[in-house]
Order: C-alpha cells, then sequence, then structure tokens
C-alpha cells in the first residue's frame, strides 16, 4: 500500500461507522429467514413488512451477538440498554421507522489495537448499537422501483470508532482488524462483497493543535480498496477547498468507484430530523451480570491472543503473524499444519507467500490439506527439497491435493545434496561455458550466478542451492 | 325473555342445557341487526354469512360432545381497528377503507379458538382517535338511548351495538378512555384492562404504550366472563404480561363490607355536569351503605395527566401511522409526479382531520429541539402519575370517579372544537397513563335520561376486585341492563 502523504500539514481525522450483518438464521423481530440470495419478496411476512397491528419480537440471538462483537473489542456492556425507533420516509422502509438504539447502546466504549508500518496504534470504539436492516429497492426501467422486502429487519450491528484514525492505511488497517474479530467470534460472514460488511466514513481536516474541522461522511463504502481511495481523495478536496478558502460543509458524500472522485449528496441542513424516542413496542433489554459472563466464556481465542502466541510458540515475526490471523479460516488452517509439522515457521512462510498468492477473494477456500502443507514445510527444512522445489508441490498440490512425498518422488523433485553428483554438474556447467568461466576470472564475478544457474538447470532444478554454490564457489577458486 | 336480551351468563346457560343453539342466538343477533342497525349505525362491516356458518360449526362442536368453552357459540362484535384475517378492517379511515388483513389479531384468535361468532366489525373514531365516533370516515354512529346524541368514542360502535343488542357483547379499544367514555354514554359495561393483560397483536397500534383491548358488555359479570376468554401472556406482544389468570369473576357476589375505596378530588372538581355529580356521589353513598369506608383522597399529578397523554399519544401516534404511506397496502393517490408527491397526496387524502392534527402535534413534539420540553417531560409527568396512583393504592382497595364530565353530548356538538373535546378526556386518560385497570358502569341517568356511568379504578391486575365492587354497585343501584327502545 502505497503510503499517504500529509499536505501542507494538515492532518486527517477519521471515524468510522461499519455495519455488520449478523448471521442469525432468523431476522431481528419475526422468524422470517436472513438467508442470503432468495428470490425477491419470499422471505417476508407481516411483521417484517410492517403491516398494522403487528409487533417486533426480538429475537435474543440478536442480543447474545452483538454482545459477542462488544466483549471481543473490550466494550462495556450495558446492563440496561433500549431500542429506539428513527423516524423518517423511504420506500425500503415499510414501518417508515427503524428500529435502532439512540442513547442507550447495547456496548460502549471498547477498542481495537492495529499495526501499520508505523507500528501499534489504538483506536477507541464508542458504541455498538442493535438495528434492523431495510429492504432493497431495485430499479427497472420498465416495471419502475421495485421493493424486495427480503432484507427488511436482517440483524445489525453498527460499530462507531472514536475519532482516533489518522491516515488512510490506519482505516484500512482498522477495518481489516475488526473484520477479522468479528469473524473471530462467528456472529457474522463479514463478506463486504455481499453487503455483510459496510463501511461510512466521517472525514476532516486540520492542523495538529488546532481544533477538528467540519466533517463529511462518505456512506456504504463495499471495500478496502474504496475506503482507502475514498479517503484519500475527500481529504485531497478538502485540503484543496481550505486552501482556496472556502468553507467545508457538513453533509453526505457519495463516492463514485469509476471516476475515484466524491460528489455532494446531501446537505446538513436539508438532513432529516430523525424524531428517535423510545419503541414503546419494546420492553427495555437487561442483561444479567451472569449471562454476559457465560457469553464471555464462550468467545474463541481472538486474533491478538493468537498472534502473540504464533510469535512465542513459533517464532514468527509480528508481521508475519498478524498476516496468518486476519481471519479465522486461515488461521485455522495455519495451526493445524504447524500442529502436524517439525517445521511450523517454514509452513507459515509457505503460507504467506505461496498461499496467499494461490488464494483468490473473500472466504475461499485452501484446497490442501493442512498437514500436507506441513510435510512441505518439512521437506523443506530438512532439505529434502529445496524451495523452489517447494514452490512447485504447492501449485500441483492446489489442483489436485495427494501426499506430498508421492507427488515429489513422481516428479523426480528430491532435492540432490550428494556432493559427488553435484561436482558432476558444476564440472558440466564450465566445460558447457569455457567462456563464462574465463570471463570471471578475468573479474566479471557475477557471471558466478549465470554458472550456477546453468548447473542448477542441469539437475533439473533438484540441486540443493547451498552445497551446489560452495562447491561452484570452490570449483571457480581453482581454477 | 328474547335472546337479544339476554345477558353472556344466560346465553352460556341456555347453550350448555341445549334450550337454544348457536344458529338460532346467531340469526336472533342478526334479525335486530336488521331492525335497528338503519337508526343506530354501529356496524361498518357486518358478516352475516360468516357469522352463520361459525354458527353451525359452533354448534356441531357443542353436540358432538367434545369439551367446548362456554362461550362456544355466542355472537360477539368486534372493532374495526382488530384484524381479523380475510374480513376488511378499516379503522374508519379511507386509508384502510379496502384493507383486508391476510392475518388474525391474537384477541380475535382467541375469540375464535372459543367458539365465539363474528357479527361484524364495529365504527369508530378514524384509528381510535376521537370521543364521538364523529370521525369515522364512514358515517356516524347514533346513541341507542338518544339518536340525537353521541355514542362516544372512539369505541362508539361497539357501545352502541351491545346498547341497542345487536350483539350480546364487542371488543373495544382504550387509549384515553375510548372503552369507558362511550360505555358510559351508551350505558353499557366496559373494561379498559391492566396494561399487558390483553395482547395487542393485531390491534391497529393508535399509541402503543397507552392501547388495550377489552370487553364491553351488558353486565359486569359478562364483563369478566369475556375478560377471561382475552387475557393472557402472548409471545407476539413483548409487552404482555407473563403471568396466570384465575376467573376475573370470582368475588363477584363477596359484597364491599370492609373495602376501602378513595373519590380523587381532582376528579370531582369543577366542570363536572350536575347530573353526572349526582350519579356518581350517589353510587359512592351506596357503596358506604353497602358497608365500604369511602374516603376523599388528593391525586395532584392528575392536574397534568391529560397534557402529558396528548404529547405522548400524538408521538407515539404519528409514528405508528407513518407507515401508511400509499406504498404497499391501504390508500395510494391515483396520480403523482414523484416519490414526495405520493406520500403527501396519498397521506393527504386518506387520513382526516383529527389523525392530521395528532401526526402534526405528535410531530412537532418528537422534533429536534422539543423533545425535552414535550415528549421527556411528559414522560416525567407519567411517572409522578403512577407514583400517585400507587401511593393511593397501599390505602384504598379502588378509586371511584366520573367516567367524564358530561353525558353524551349531542351529535355535532362538539365536533368543531378539539379541545374541548380533549378536556372530555380528562378523568379517563391518568389510568391510561398508570397501566392500571378501570371500570366503567352504568350508574344512573341524568335530567334528559341519559346514561351516567362511573369509574372503578385499582392497582395493576386488580381487575377481580374492580367487578366485585362492580358487581355489588351494579345490584344495589339497580342499574341493570335494558335494551334500548328503538
Amino acid at each position: 500500500m502505497a503510503e499517504w502523504k500529509m499536505i501542507d500539514g494538515y492532518e486527517m481525522v477519521i471515524g468510522l461507522e461499519v455495519h455488520v450483518e449478523l448471521k442469525t438464521r432468523t431476522k431481528i423481530f419475526c422468524s422470517c429467514s436472513t438467508a442470503f440470495g432468495a428470490e425477491p419478496n419470499t422471505q417476508c411476512c407481516p411483521v417484517c413488512m410492517g403491516f398494522p397491528g403487528t409487533l417486533p419480537v426480538l429475537n435474543e440471538q440478536v442480543v447474545h451477538y452483538a454482545v459477542l462483537a462488544g466483549l471481543a473489542t473490550d466494550c462495556t456492556i450495558a446492563r440496561y440498554s433500549k431500542q429506539d425507533r428513527k423516524n423518517y420516509f423511504y420506500p425500503d422502509l415499510p414501518k417508515a421507522y427503524q428500529i435502532s438504539q439512540y442513547d442507550l447502546p447495547l456496548c460502549v466504549n471498547g477498542h481495537l489495537t492495529v499495526e501499520t508500518s508505523q507500528g501499534e496504534k489504538r483506536i477507541g470504539i464508542t458504541r455498538i448499537h442493535i438495528e434492523e436492516d431495510a429492504g432493497k429497492l431495485v430499479h427497472d426501467p420498465e416495471k419502475g422501483t421495485l421493493i424486495d422486502c427480503n432484507r427488511c429487519g436482517v440483524p445489525l450491528i453498527e460499530i462507531v470508532s472514536e475519532p482516533d484514525i489518522r491516515t488512510p492505511q490506519e482505516a484500512v488497517a482498522y477495518l481489516q482488524k475488526l473484520k477479522a474479530v468479528i469473524a473471530y467470534t462467528g456472529i457474522s460472514d463479514c463478506r463486504m462483497q455481499e453487503g455483510s460488511l459496510r463501511c461510512d466514513v466521517n472525514l476532516s481536516i486540520h492542523k495538529p493543535g488546532e481544533p477538528f474541522g467540519t466533517r463529511t461522511e462518505m456512506k456504504n463504502l463495499n471495500s478496502f480498496q474504496s475506503v482507502q481511495r475514498a479517503i484519500e481523495e475527500e481529504y485531497r478536496r478538502q485540503v484543496e477547498a481550505v486552501r482556496k478558502g472556502e468553507e467545508i460543509v457538513q453533509e453526505t458524500r457519495r463516492f463514485d468507484q469509476t471516476s475515484g472522485k466524491t460528489s455532494s449528496m446531501r446537505r446538513k441542513e436539508n438532513a432529516n430530523d430523525y424524531r428517535y424516542f423510545p419503541d414503546p413496542d419494546l420492553a427495555p433489554i437487561v442483561l444479567a451480570p451472569d449471562l454476559v459472563e457465560k457469553w464471555k466464556a464462550e468467545l474463541p481465542m481472538l486474533p491478538d491472543a493468537r498472534k502473540a502466541a504464533y510469535m512465542s510458540d513459533y517464532g514468527l515475526t509480528g508481521y508475519a503473524a498478524e498476516q496468518l490471523v486476519s481471519d479465522k479460516a486461515l488461521a485455522d488452517y495455519f495451526e493445524a499444519a504447524a500442529k502436524s509439522t517439525t517445521a511450523p515457521k517454514t509452513a507459515a512462510n509457505l503460507m504467506i507467500t505461496e498461499v496467499f498468492r494461490l488464494l483468490e477473494g473473500e472466504g475461499a477456500v485452501i484446497p490442501i490439506a493442512p498437514e500436507h502443507l506441513g510435510k512441505v514445510a518439512e521437506l523443506a527444512e530438512t532439505g529434502a527439497i529445496n524451495s523452489g522445489a517447494a514452490k512447485k508441490v504447492i501449485a500441483a498440490l492446489w489442483t489436485h491435493d495427494e501426499e506430498p512425498e508421492d507427488y515429489v518422488a513422481r516428479a523426480g523433485l528430491r532435492q540432490e545434496s550428494d556432493e559427488g553428483v553435484l561436482r558432476g554438474y558444476v564440472r558440466r556447467a564450465m566445460e558447457e561455458h569455457p567462456d563464462m568461466v574465463e570471463s570471471y576470472h578475468r573479474g566479471k564475478v557475477n557471471l558466478g550466478k549465470a554458472l550456477m544457474g546453468a548447473a542448477m538447470s542441469l539437475s533439473a532444478g533438484r540441486a540443493n542451492p547451498v552445497a551446489l554454490q560452495r562447491l561452484m564457489d570452490e570449483a571457480l577458486q581453482q581454477k | 325473555m328474547s335472546m337479544i336480551d339476554m345477558t353472556l351468563a344466560q346465553l352460556a346457560d341456555g347453550l350448555r342445557q341445549g334450550e337454544m343453539s348457536s344458529v338460532e342466538i346467531t340469526r336472533a343477533y342478526l334479525d335486530r341487526i336488521g331492525q335497528t342497525e338503519k337508526k343506530v349505525g354501529a356496524y361498518i362491516t357486518l358478516t352475516p354469512e360468516m357469522a352463520l356458518s361459525q354458527a353451525e360449526a359452533a354448534d356441531r362442536a357443542r353436540q358432538s360432545g367434545e369439551t367446548v368453552h362456554p362461550l362456544c357459540g355466542v355472537p360477539v362484535a368486534v372493532k374495526d381497528n382488530i384484524c381479523v384475517e380475510g374480513v376488511k378492517t378499516t379503522c374508519a379511515s379511507r386509508m384502510l377503507e379496502d384493507f383486508v388483513p391476510p392475518y388474525s389479531a391474537t384477541v380475535w384468535e382467541k375469540l375464535s379458538a372459543a367458539g365465539c361468532v363474528l357479527l361484524g366489525k364495529t365504527n369508530l373514531d378514524e384509528f381510535a382517535m376521537g370521543s364521538t365516533t364523529e370521525n369515522s370516515a364512514f358515517h356516524l354512529t347514533h346513541n341507542p338511548r338518544n339518536l340525537a346524541h353521541v355514542p362516544g368514542g372512539s369505541s362508539g360502535g361497539s357501545a352502541a351495538c351491545v346498547a341497542a343488542a345487536e350483539t350480546p357483547f364487542a371488543l373495544g379499544s382504550d387509549t384515553g378512555g375510548s372503552i369507558r367514555q362511550p360505555a358510559a354514554f351508551c350505558g353499557v359495561v366496559g373494561m379498559k384492562p391492566t396494561y399487558g393483560m390483553v395482547s395487542r397483536y393485531g390491534l391497529v397500534a393508535f399509541a402503543s404504550s397507552l392501547d388495550q383491548i377489552g370487553p364491553m358488555t351488558k353486565t359486569v359479570r359478562d364483563n369478566a366472563l369475556a375478560l377471561d376468554l382475552l387475557a393472557g401472556y402472548d409471545r407476539r406482544d413483548t409487552t404482555s404480561v407473563k403471568r396466570g389468570y384465575t376467573p376475573m369473576g370470582r368475588d363477584i357476589g363477596r359484597g364491599v363490607k370492609g373495602l376501602t375505596i378513595g373519590l380523587p378530588r381532582q376528579m370531582f372538581a369543577e366542570g363536572l355536569s350536575d347530573g353526572v355529580r349526582r350519579a356518581v356521589t350517589h353510587a359512592a353513598k351506596v357503596l358506604e351503605g353497602l358497608g365500604a369506608t369511602v374516603k376523599e383522597i388528593d391525586l395532584p399529578s392528575l392536574e397534568y395527566a391529560l397534557p402529558a397523554y396528548y404529547v405522548l399519544s400524538s408521538a407515539e401516534a404519528s409514528s405508528n401511522l407513518a407507515r401508511f404511506d400509499g406504498v404497499r397496502y391501504g390508500h395510494r393517490a391515483a396520480e403523482y409526479a414523484d416519490l414526495e408527491e405520493l406520500y403527501v397526496k396519498s397521506r393527504s387524502e386518506g387520513f382526516g382531520p383529527e389523525v392530521k392534527r395528532r401526526i402534526l402535534l405528535g410531530t412537532y413534539t418528537l422534533s429536534a429541539g422539543y423533545f425535552d420540553a414535550y415528549y421527556k417531560k411528559a414522560l416525567q409527568v407519567r411517572t409522578l402519575v403512577i407514583r400517585d396512583f400507587d401511593r393511593a393504592f397501599e390505602d384504598f382497595d379502588a378509586l371511584l370517579g366520573p367516567v367524564a364530565p358530561t353525558t353524551a353530548y349531542r351529535i355535532g356538538e362538539k365536533s368543531m372544537s378539539p379541545m374541548e373535546m380533549y378536556l372530555g378526556d380528562v378523568h379517563t386518560v391518568p389510568v391510561n397513563i398508570a397501566g392500571i385497570p378501570a371500570l366503567s358502569m352504568p350508574c344512573g341517568a341524568d335530567e334528559n335520561g341519559l346514561p351516567v356511568g362511573l369509574q372503578l379504578m385499582g392497582k395493576t391486575f386488580s381487575e377481580p376486585m374492580l367487578y366485585r365492587i362492580g358487581g355489588a354497585l351494579e345490584e344495589a343501584l339497580g342499574c341493570t341492563w335494558k335494551e334500548a327502545t328503538l
């Protein structure tokens, strides 16, 4: 990621609001399914469609999951919280109010620790509250605007950060960490493409030591990349505006993926007055401390704890460990591989280089059994195969998983360490390239590498590179 | 005795003993409706075919020898803001003129499971907002005791059809007096149960924290029988209370000796008509004569209950009625240029003036900058009212007061003055604000022969006590139900 550079001493101040769709089986206030991708309006009922006389009944699982999110981010869990109505008219909102939480959210005052190239930083989490999703409007050129109510009432949590973020890198690192932590708790799929994790960016600029500037909001960013680009662009726009002596207005702005520009959507003076008030249909949420304790015990080992364990148990660097823990499935995979092998550090390196390169997209599955990866690492570490061969083995197993040793034997990749044989390759390489040998001795020592390459080719890439290099050096010195 | 003059208890006896069938009873009431409904106008929708087929089913169930509910086969009328699957539920509004809910209210499911027979859906003030039923978008309902007068409201249709013997009992809903005041105006018995006793699922919400469904009947005992059927926790309404109930009428007949009954001074202050004051004071004397201790009591917060009620109920209404936007169901303007116009025209055309007034009022009080001064303040008053009642019930078994300051208004008398209309709710709204139960029952008549109603208020879930006192009063006053002469 390119480092962002401060312009004219203006610092950006960012707070993020992240919406995460919870993976409950049923909706927040009725028993309709939350499954993604169903035919329009097949997962709705009078309750989630806001028919007159119907009443919401809070899904307890939603509270449970939201509390897990709060516990995983070191929040204080409110013993007493309530649900409020946020009133506004829009066709995707059947009741004309969204049930959310206003002044007494479920979780408050948490934080996440993120790591960027600048080091570790703690980002505060102001609050986490529960709310319902709205429906989806589909604009059809012939039929007009159609409403799909399948999403109405799908449970969400909104995670609001403190304005602690100062660079696009920190914003992305925070999002990645948040996504990892949430995914670890198992309460959401956190798939940005499917919209189960969406991000709003609040951004202002100021000079350090001066008060914060007026902020703008960019809504519904659905990839790490668009978050970063939107931040960079909006920062640039605000600095330019301030330089020209223009005033920044508080407003909601849209980020256009294709143009990479932000444009005004709605000014504050035109903003809705949501007329929040406590929803009289729903009793306050009162949580017994022992229930919260019980839920706390359910939390799995979280990314930071795993990272620390990888560093101490396997001697991994902070950077490598952070990469492995960024996704629970990857971390689980790594742990399975590490447990099966005598070479966990090599397994980690193979994952970060080869496996990450081959993995495509969110939620993709590694098609190699973890103990096979462990075995490849072991073969590499013991010198049975060299590092180039290890790459080949992983690539081959990716398309057809099998015992690595079987493949190594069949493909003839076992490393050649017999000095007699290796001397033969060295000799032949020198015989085939007398000109290079001569030039080498005249001072073109670079050609040693070319000769080394020739010898390696003669071994079909199987030669032990360390031993081969030593023998090559010896042979060249003797001449 | 004609079946239309029988009480629920008598009909239940007759059915049990095989003296009459549900079909016979149902036909008798449908005939009565045929004779009197043109004058009264209590119903919005009649369901005679459905009623007869339900009556036949009830008779079959009884004949088959299976255990049936005592009220199996008894007809009922349901206020038209309570959903019955497949039957129009209009809320007396153009907005829902053709709305047919694909689900039933929990109360109707209970009645239906017991084998009750639906005669029809009754008229009301649009979305239950009003005190005369004149705010119905469809037609007037006349007070069967005097057709030139209003039946009260908002459950005016339900009260009128019980008074006119067009049903043995009816369901109403009470947000600020909408069961008790029409019961008083029409000379019938109505109960506003403890908030949370009866499920609100399927009741089209006016003000969710105040709304409660309750029965309207000919007698106190009938009322207890009907409430037995309605009360109970419902998992679809999380504001309904998880608790069991013993028969509501279990203490009727135990008399009032030794009970202490309070008369809130604030309910007997100026503004009370002579006729009402005389009848209610007389009832208090009668109770004393029966051996109860009757004392005056101060409930200072009652003075603020009315404004608090109008702030809270309008705020909730403005949000509850926002869903009527012309998008998914209900009235939609025929032509509109854009989304904004679709909303504005559909809602302007669909709602009547009183509903619009409350929506505007509620929207205003919830708006940024006004919330603390109105809504929050009203919540504080609510706490004070609850506290005043709590304190009163430490010393009193029940409180007695008038239901309304006057007897039934003449049709058209108050419809031009909303403020005057609102003031008529002064004695009923504190009960809703506090969530306590109150029984409204006839206690005599004024100089024009119009019924006067009194209300007995008790602590939460004290309905059996209110029926006990009400039963004793009913007997001692001789205010037994009489069919309206039409």
